[in-house]
């Protein structure tokens, strides 16, 4: 049980209940992707307005696991007011966070509360879910059309890091 | 037409179904990969419709053809060669003898259910398929025997009908006929479903295929584990199915034709072994089943699933069904009492496969929280996603059983379920 709680901590399990700026596509959305991940089948579509660089708001939609649902929901809160440039730190810190067995010992300390989600890394099998929205959330400020899959090569060489084998 | 009274070994194995029931802790003495701990829980291995495990008689088969018997096939006049050969026919014996087909030449070693069904897709059905022409599936198939039949349908013209899937998770027969048209051109259908566990009533749907002269593909995947197949008795013309789900290895499986429609096939892979004699201008193949198996086989992977079959002939599939039946009614019921569990497919005939979703739990976190228990299932869409669709939910849960499986796994299971409550805080 002890180290389910590292996965399944009460933050996660309640931002899971109640997801934050959830089906919500916020006024002035200029910038959409969809993500999902064909293993499993969750799918979340991230909504943000972006002005003058700065994320004024973000929202999400879809269905997905306890993991993938909390890490959307928090990483909208996580977005609001940020420049773009900080998103894309956050991004690049969460990445390093969730994937890499010898992350950046200062990528912690640039989530902050975030953190939480990281405790995913002792289940390689679920490295995927907590990623899903950030991946998804970067194809959407960088304006890229179409999809993100988490089956696509970049993705795979991440969870062969995170422990696959 | 059962000739199965004529066969050494069957009658026994029928009457012994009625009598003794299951030994089950002296089965599982017999499987090593069971006695693990997983998270400091014995194992409790739930996931048998996605690969079972291996039974010592395999085990031995497979490494006994490695210590003693390892050479090609068909190929050389040595002493292990002429072991080999004789061990891998004789396997294909076996599995004919299991299926009841006619002869040995109708089964053709292929690599699983899969290879086999694209096997007939190409070989069999793209010659005579013409722009226009329909191939009946159903609602319930794995993508195995739905995405060769796309691919065919691209190519030619053809188009797919499906016939529908009812609530409780069974084909909705009464809509058989009208589906059956002139442009049919083949049905393939699952005999037993991997995501709802439904038996389908695959002689009755031959029956009324070959009435308007439809030929039948029957995937067996699911089936070969947990009933008594007998092809002849089936009335099909095509059977597939792969050893890895029925305690044989991986990487082999076999496909039943009946001898008139292999023999007019073309072969679908070139290579060695299916040639009769080549030539720069011109080769003439052999008869079947070696025209579709190019290449050289996977002899230990038929050896060793012949092991298995006559294992599983041995232990008796009457008695192992009657223990999975018991196993299946147990888990239905506990699952039932376990609160927001939705069960879905709830066939009067079923395998002991149990696909669920939960209320407040995604299916994901539900594998996870039960592998922290010890317990395997397998969550997601279980290559069915049509059928995932059909119920309007994007995944589910599923337990399936093997022989091995006890009670106390499935009070296991039940316990789980609860705690996947706890832990989620529902
Ligand atoms: C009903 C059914 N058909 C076909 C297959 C494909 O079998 P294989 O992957 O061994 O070729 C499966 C395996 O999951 C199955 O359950």
């Amino acid at each position: 049980m002890s180290d389910l709680r590292a996965l399944y901590e009460e933050v996660i399990l309640e931002h899971n209940r109640k997801p934050r700026n959830y089906m919500k596509r916020p006024e002035g959305a200029n910038r959409s992707a969809y993500g999902f991940n064909p293993i499993c089948g969750d799918e979340f579509t991230i909504h943000m307005a972006v002005e003058d660089g700065v994320v004024k708001d973000v929202g999400f939609e879809g269905a997905g696991c306890a993991i993938s649902t909390a890490s959307a929901s928090m990483m909208t809160q996580a977005l609001m007011g940020r420049t773009e440039a900080e998103a894309e730190a956050l991004f690049e810190a969460m990445r390093d966070l969730l994937t890499h067995d010898h992350p950046d010992p200062a990528a912690a300390g640039r989530v902050g509360k975030l953190q939480v989600l990281t405790g995913v890394r002792e289940f390689p099998m679920r490295v995927k879910c907590a990623t899903l929205a950030w991946h998804t959330m970067h194809a959407a400020l960088h304006g890229v059309d179409g999809t993100v899959n988490t089956e696509e090569p970049e993705e795979r060489h991440q969870c062969a890091i995170g422990g696959g084998h | 037409m059962n000739a199965a009274g004529g066969q050494p070994g069957m009658t026994a194995v029928a009457t012994g179904a009625m009598t003794l029931p299951l030994d089950v802790e002296t089965i599982r003495a017999e499987f090593p990969v069971l006695r693990q701990e997983v998270n400091g829980q014995p194992l409790a291995y739930l996931d048998n419709a996605a690969t079972t495990q291996k039974p010592r008689a395999v085990i031995d088969a497979v490494s006994g053809f490695y210590e003693r018997d390892c050479a090609n096939v068909h190929r050389g006049v040595h002493a292990l060669s002429a072991r080999a050969t004789a061990a891998y026919e004789a396997a294909r014996g076996t599995v004919q003898r299991r299926l009841n087909a006619s002869r040995p030449e109708e089964i053709v070693f292929v690599r699983g259910a899969t290879e086999a069904i694209n096997l007939v897709a190409w070989s069999f059905l793209r010659p005579r398929l013409q722009d226009g022409d329909e191939i009946l599936l159903t609602g319930m198939e794995h993508h195995a025997n739905i995405v060769p039949w796309q691919l065919l349908c691209q190519q030619s013209g053809a188009r797919l009908r499906v016939l529908p899937v009812t609530d409780a998770g069974e084909l909705r027969l009464e809509a058989l006929d009208g589906l059956l048209g002139d442009r049919t051109r083949l049905v393939a259908v699952t005999h037993v479903s991997n995501a709802l566990g439904t038996i389908n009533p695959v002689a009755e749907i031959a029956a009324r295929a070959h009435a308007r002269g439809v030929p039948v593909l029957v995937d067996g995947a699911q089936a070969l584990p947990h009933v008594a197949v007998d092809v002849q008795a089936l009335g099909v013309d095509f059977y597939v199915f792969s050893g890895h789900k029925v305690y044989g290895p991986s990487g082999i499986g076999a496909l039943y034709g009946k001898h008139e429609h292999l023999q007019a096939m073309p072969p679908w892979q070139g290579g060695g072994e299916m040639i009769q004699s080549v030539t720069f201008d011109r080769t003439t193949f052999a008869a079947p089943p070696l025209r579709f198996e190019a290449g050289t086989p996977n002899m230990e992977g038929a050896i060793g699933l012949a092991a298995a079959l006559e294992w599983l002939a041995c232990v008796g599939i009457g008695r192992a069904a009657a223990h999975e039946r018991a196993l299946l009614d147990h888990a239905t019921r506990a699952l039932r009492e376990v609160p927001g569990v939705r069960i879905i497919g709830t066939a009067a005939e079923k395998a002991a496969i149990i696909s669920f979703t939960m209320e407040g739990a995604h299916p994901h976190d539900i594998g996870t929280i039960l592998d922290h228990e010890g317990i395997a299932v397998r969550t997601g869409h279980h290559c069915a996603q049509p059928l995932m669709r059909r119920f309007g939910v994007p995944a589910t849960a599923r337990a399936s059983f093997a022989l091995y499986n006890t009670h106390a796994e499935v009070e296991r299971l039940a316990e789980g379920l609860r705690q996947v409550r706890r832990v989620l805080g529902r």
